[in-house]
């Protein structure tokens, strides 16, 4: 049936970028949930993933699954590097300096990578699986789409057991809330704010992948892309909250797809205007985006 | 058990705390009270880590605990319930109680003042699994107090616990003070509801913009007709 069939492409496609989109929001709305920092090198911890992909790849013959265990790893320690470097020393300032700070880590590392590396695009290795099509029936499944969307759902299920199952999870969650009340009870600042950045590093691990996936290749400003999606669909979603992160990246991506497939011919170079439109008309009606940050109100 | 020594508190350029010295005995109930703006919480906040004062000392138990961060003086057993409460209002109720915990790694003995937490306060053992900010602001007061608890604190210091509170929960709250400090628990209360106040504490300090200006038993200060005009409107 053709609708059907159109409908489930759409509904995979959709729920993969989706997916794709929910995991750098999350990232980033992680670490703003606790500190108030929109971490804006959080585009180049991606970037250290796709670059990773492409220098471990390039130097030896190993399964891909464990060069991107590699990047995923490398992520995370960059994350790691940025806290305990950049914004730690940073930390009781006021929020511009944090801002400035980030702006500028973001144009430190795209810089090396452009130095160290290559201003130009480089051709990542990916595994053939990214491109192949499954035929089941009359449908064209893409391979990759559907691992991404597999991989994204199993990623926010996991954080989500670790954020609701453990005492860890329950100290980031609080201090998302109240990060004063939460030392207050005794949790360790800096563990929480690691631990914060050290998911937000392998979330942007796990995009990478998929992210050099689709595109091929590597190229120093890659992270810049996924950072902006990652900051709409956090605003629109519900700033500070986790849940609206998630929220507001399944619904840009499914915008996106749904614009792609819906738009004709002639006006899909303005599919980014579309999208943005949709964008500042749910600003308009509900500025303080689609989920509340918190509980605001007492029943008294 | 603990004291202040002349603190000075800045808030950038003003000045909150110009000279504060207060002390607390074992097994007292203290009060601090005053208007709006005295420096009631001010105190209450950099004894426990949040504020750092520019002046003065603070000891505990003859340790100085001065600039220390709050993770380490909770660890001390100073326990704060702040301000407004400030329950996790995206946790459940037990998730915010075993917060409280969080210093502890006597895991059965942490289930066990779980379980007594919920016998003390009924209302929060039938809310376990409920989302803490869709508790009323009665029992988000008496989370915030369980949830303090829970660290076993030697002194508990508490910032306006009724205030927003019904008459009948005000009440609930000061024989809660009472229950507690019947069981050993050394209290600093700040309050604005003197009168009640003055009945259930041993010493009581009046503060006014940034210093003591009346310290003493809470019998004498209810005789002062003075500070009962001042405060109570009109002598009693």
């Amino acid at each position: 049936m053709e609708s059907t069939n159109q409908i489930l492409q759409f509904l995979i496609n959709a729920l993969s970028l989706g997916g794709l989109y929910a995991l750098m929001s999350l990232g980033l709305a992680l670490v703003y949930s606790i500190l108030r920092l929109v971490n804006f090198a959080y585009g180049e911890l991606v970037m250290v993933g796709g670059y990773s992909l492409l220098v471990v790849g390039q130097a030896a013959a190993i399964p891909w699954l464990i060069i991107a265990g590699i990047a995923v790893f490398m992520a995370i320690v960059a994350s790691l590097l940025l806290e305990r470097i950049a914004f730690r020393p940073v930390r009781e300032a006021s929020a511009n300096t944090m801002l400035i700070t980030s702006f500028a880590v973001s144009t430190l590392l795209q810089n090396a990578a452009l130095l160290i590396i290559s201003p130009r695009a480089r051709a990542v290795r990916i595994p053939s699986f990214f491109i192949e099509n499954w035929t089941v029936g009359e449908l064209l499944i893409s391979k990759g789409n559907l691992l991404s969307l597999v991989v994204s759902l199993a990623t926010l299920g996991l954080l989500t057991l670790f954020l609701r199952r453990t005492i860890m999870g329950s100290a980031l969650r609080a201090a998302a809330d109240d990060f004063v009340m939460t030392r207050l009870l005794g949790v360790r600042a800096n563990q929480v704010i690691a631990t914060a950045f050290a998911i937000s590093g392998c979330l942007a691990g796990v995009v990478s992948l998929f992210w050099v996936g689709r595109a091929g290749s590597v190229v120093p400003s890659i992270g810049l892309t996924p950072v902006l999606i990652a900051f709409v669909a956090s605003v629109i979603g519900g700033i500070g909250s986790l849940t609206g992160a998630v929220v507001g990246g399944y619904l840009l991506g499914f915008l996106t797809v749904a614009l792609n497939t819906i738009l004709p011919q002639r006006l899909l170079d303005f599919r980014q205007a579309f999208l943005f439109g949709i964008v500042i008309l749910v600003l308009l009606f509900r500025p303080q985006g689609l989920i509340s940050g918190a509980y605001s109100a007492e029943r008294i | 058990m603990l004291a202040c020594e002349d603190l000075h508190v800045r808030y950038g350029a003003i000045a909150a705390l110009r000279g504060v010295s207060l002390h607390v005995e074992d097994g007292q109930i203290v009060a601090l009270v005053g208007v709006n703006g005295a420096g009631k919480s001010t105190t209450l906040m950099t004894i426990a880590g949040v504020l750092h004062p520019s002046g003065g000392d603070i000891t505990f138990m003859d340790q100085s605990i001065v600039g220390s961060p709050p993770e380490e003086i909770v660890r001390k057993g100073i326990a704060l319930v702040p301000e407004g409460r400030r329950i996790f209002p995206g946790l459940t109720v037990e998730e915010n109680l075993r917060l409280g915990a969080a210093i502890r790694s006597d895991r059965r003995e942490v289930e066990q003042d779980l379980e007594d937490m919920c016998q003390q306060f009924p209302v929060l053992g039938e809310r376990l699994g409920q989302a803490a900010g869709t508790l009323s602001g009665g029992e988000q007061q008496q989370l915030a107090i369980a949830r303090a608890l829970m660290s076993r604190p030697t002194l508990l210091m508490l910032d306006e616990p009724s205030l927003g509170l019904a008459p009948q929960l005000v009440e609930e709250i000061f024989s809660l003070v009472i229950q507690l400090h019947e069981r050993g628990v050394t209290i600093l209360l700040v309050e604005q509801n003197v009168e009640r106040t003055l009945e259930i504490a041993d010493r009581v300090y009046l503060l006014n913009t940034g210093e003591v200006e009346f310290e003493g038993e809470a019998r004498e200060l209810r005789e002062r007709v003075d500070f009962v005009s001042a405060y109570l409107g009109g002598p009693n």
